[in-house]
């Protein structure tokens, strides 16, 4: 049965790292829905947050296949339960466009806000799930978007134990 | 401690040096020309063996791991001789070989600007080697090719490349070699969990038809003195892969045969008849397995094996063992009974019996006088007490040599089992005299095969080795031709082969050779070739429509395997 599947790895700072982990999804023919990274707590090891669609069976096979990366300390794959995750989305709007009045209703309902405000433009912030900036994404749409960007998930995990004693180790070694 | 100012290049040559590397596989060129310059001046204490393709030099290097302990290396130059290397890496990393490759790269200013001989081989080669990384500053080569050495020869071995700028082996560094041992991301040596041990031992001493299979994982970790000792004592038959062949001698009465699709009936059939199946130093390949959903269901399985990703990956295991062989098998020797499976080891025999009747009644009714590559085999293995290193290439022939060459000894199977890589038999064989002068090497090839490296023919002139080459000359892609005939209405589409003449072949690279057509002329012309002071080649020209029997089709269950 498919499922979202949210996979962290962690991994040694070398050039090139985004494509090992990136090809092992691709000769398995598994689309990314997607994908970020960046420093973890500990120096020097960057964490990639993967999300994916995919059966139990198969992500714990490409699980297998990114720890057997010589770069790779660990990875880990969590299922939506288990896991506190957001996303973060930019608007671009026309500054003229938001003359009318409506857009304080749709910021405060969809709790947004302004970043910047220019004479041109104005870019409003929304972090949550996606389906939280999808929505705003709708009600915006009226007002013109010019521009759209949104993050991958980056995401906690719930069970505390796993994640700090093995980043303790790291750093131990350290 | 030494400290000494010297080049990039210099330090890539005494780098190799203090890991004892004396044999190295490589053909020159633009990118690489500083690290050849330093070489020169090591002529006396490492052997560079100049190929004449760089698919060449790889296979060479290959053979080479395979027949010895050692890792094998390989140097060559930026683009097409970085990109040359690339079906040997697949080859290598499939078949678990230790390599450490060296290409050369253009100077790191020019990377990304489609200059000259610059090909992204790091980029190409990330999903075939076990690691690779790029050198643009002299002083990380010594670091590096210490980490190369270590990862590629430890765990479950695979090729290693490293990609160097022309500046990085121009640039003067401090050269300081320390070798490594350890990296804090990679795990090579498992720590063997005892109480699995202990689970399995319990399963193996209650099993009433317990089956052993094994791969080359046995033999990668030198464990073929425990795996006879724990036989012996569990009296459990044994079965073995392709790859696997060798690891236990084939005329020991607990051997019942080879595994998978032109394996043997027995340890086929038997598969999904046992009630635990141990398996040590294998990844239930496909060509293993035939249909997963019906293989072994009826049995506990017991997986033995390095790599923690090969555990459950095609086949659940009960009690999944995350071991080198070596260590597994003598924790698991001690806590199991000493036992005998009389009953059960005559099921294998009466099985083997119904193959040899079978096959022997097809080969009455075909009763041809032209020569069978089983005959063939049969005989160069009586003659050479299956104790030769037996180098074969891919298809017909290789299967019917892993079935009737007895191969006595470990490390004497060199053969392209995961990848099968047609081309790879006369290079590996080259590299495999070099890893162990002492030993008669004879390379078995197709004629299709053959033609795919012949250039290497050139190899053996230049560096005068001793290598044997059997061609199997059925005028066809023969194991191609074989599905052709069976699975698509024997319509031979571009299977037939033309060949050269491959006597007048040799003999314009300076080696021996002879041709034979009859079977009156086969033992004679096996013991001049054997006896030959020299490399020497012999064609043998064998039925051209013969096929390899037994067969489990594509898609069926190791108990559908076909005998006819």
């Amino acid at each position: 049965m498919e499922k979202i599947y949210t996979v962290s790895v962690f991994t040694e700072n070398s050039i090139g790292m985004l494509n090992r982990i990136t090809i092992i999804f691709t000769r398995r023919h598994l689309n990314i829905d997607s994908i970020t990274a960046s420093e973890s707590e500990v120096k020097d090891v960057f964490r990639y947050t993967i999300v994916l669609r995919t059966s139990k069976e198969q992500v714990d096979k490409v699980i297998g296949q990114i720890e057997k990366l010589v770069d790779v300390l660990k990875a880990f794959v969590h299922e939506e339960s288990e896991i506190v995750h957001q996303e973060i989305a930019l608007y671009k709007i026309k500054t003229d466009n938001l003359t009318n009045g409506s857009v304080e209703k749709v910021i405060r309902e969809n709790y947004a806000r302004i970043l910047t405000v220019d004479p041109m433009f104005m870019v409003i912030e929304k972090t949550g799930h996606v389906e939280e900036t999808q929505l705003l994404f709708e009600k915006l749409k009226p007002f013109g978007i010019l521009e759209f960007a949104r993050s991958g998930r980056v995401a906690v995990t719930k069970p505390m134990k796993e994640l700090s004693t093995y980043l303790k180790e790291i750093e131990k070694s350290n | 401690m030494t400290e000494l100012k010297i080049t990039g290049a210099q330090a890539v040559i005494k780098s190799l040096v203090e890991e004892n590397i004396n044999t190295i596989f490589g053909y020159p060129g633009g990118a690489i020309m500083p690290i050849y310059d330093a070489l020169y001046d090591y002529t006396d204490s490492i052997n560079h063996v100049l190929v004449r393709h760089e698919q060449g030099a790889i296979h060479a290097a290959q053979g080479y791991a395979r027949v010895s302990d050692k890792t094998g290396v390989v140097f060559a130059t930026s683009g097409p001789g970085a990109t040359n290397l690339i079906t040997g890496l697949a080859d290598a990393l499939i078949d678990s070989t230790p390599l450490v490759c060296i290409t050369g790269q253009v100077a790191s200013h020019l990377l990304g600007t489609d200059a000259f001989q610059e090909t992204d081989i790091i980029g190409i080669s990330a999903p075939i080697t076990k690691w690779n990384y790029q050198i643009t500053k002299a002083h990380e080569i010594p670091s590096v090719i210490a980490k190369a050495f270590f990862i590629a020869s430890s765990g479950r071995p695979g090729p290693v490349l490293i990609d160097i700028t022309k500046d990085a082996q121009f640039e003067s560094m401090q050269f300081y070699y320390e070798k490594c041992t350890k990296i804090r991301s990679y795990y090579p040596n498992p720590e063997l969990n005892k109480d699995s041990v202990e689970e399995a031992a319990k399963l193996i001493n209650q099993a009433k038809k317990p089956f052993l299979l094994i791969g080359q994982g046995i033999m990668l970790s030198n464990a073929e003195k425990e795996l006879k000792e724990f036989v012996e004592k569990s009296g459990i038959p044994v079965a073995s892969t392709l790859l696997g062949l060798g690891a236990f001698p084939k005329n020991h009465p607990l051997y019942v045969g080879y595994l998978g699709m032109h394996g043997d009936y027995a340890p086929n059939i038997k598969t999904n008849e046992c009630d635990v199946l141990i398996a040590i130093g294998m990844r239930f390949d496909d060509r293993v397995t035939g249909d997963v959903s019906r293989y072994a269901k009826q049995a506990k399985v017991i997986h033995i094996e390095i790599d923690a990703s090969e555990l459950h990956k095609i086949i659940k295991a009960d009690v999944p063992i995350h071991a080198d062989a070596k260590e597994a098998l003598k924790l698991l020797t001690a806590s199991i009974n000493k036992n005998q499976h009389d009953l059960w080891l005559e099921e294998f025999k009466s099985a083997k019996k119904t193959e040899v009747d079978t096959l022997k009644q097809s080969a009455e009714i075909l009763h041809s006088e032209e020569l069978k590559m089983n005959e063939v085999i049969e005989l160069l293995s009586e003659i050479t007490h299956g104790e030769a290193i037996v180098v074969t290439d891919v298809g017909q022939h290789q299967m019917m040599a892993a079935r009737y060459y007895q191969f006595n000894k470990s490390k004497s199977n060199i053969t392209s089992g995961g990848l099968g890589t047609m081309g790879f038999a006369l290079p590996a064989a080259i590299g495999a005299k070099f890893g162990a002068p002492k030993n008669t090497v004879i390379a078995i090839i197709g004629d299709g095969g053959f033609q795919m490296t012949v250039q290497e023919l050139g190899t053996i002139l230049q560096s005068k080795i001793d290598v044997k080459i059997v061609i199997l000359n059925n005028r066809f892609l023969g194991m191609v031709r074989q599905w052709q005939q069976l699975f698509f209405e024997k319509r031979y589409s571009f299977t037939e082969m033309i060949s050269p003449d491959f006597v007048a072949l040799a003999k314009a690279y300076s080696i021996e050779a002879a041709k034979i057509e009859n079977r009156a002329n086969l033992k004679d012309a096996l013991l001049k070739m054997l006896n030959h002071d020299g490399s020497y080649l012999l064609e043998v020209m064998v039925a051209k429509e013969e096929n390899v029997f037994p067969m489990v089709p594509t898609g069926a269950s190791v108990s559908e395997i076909r005998l006819k």
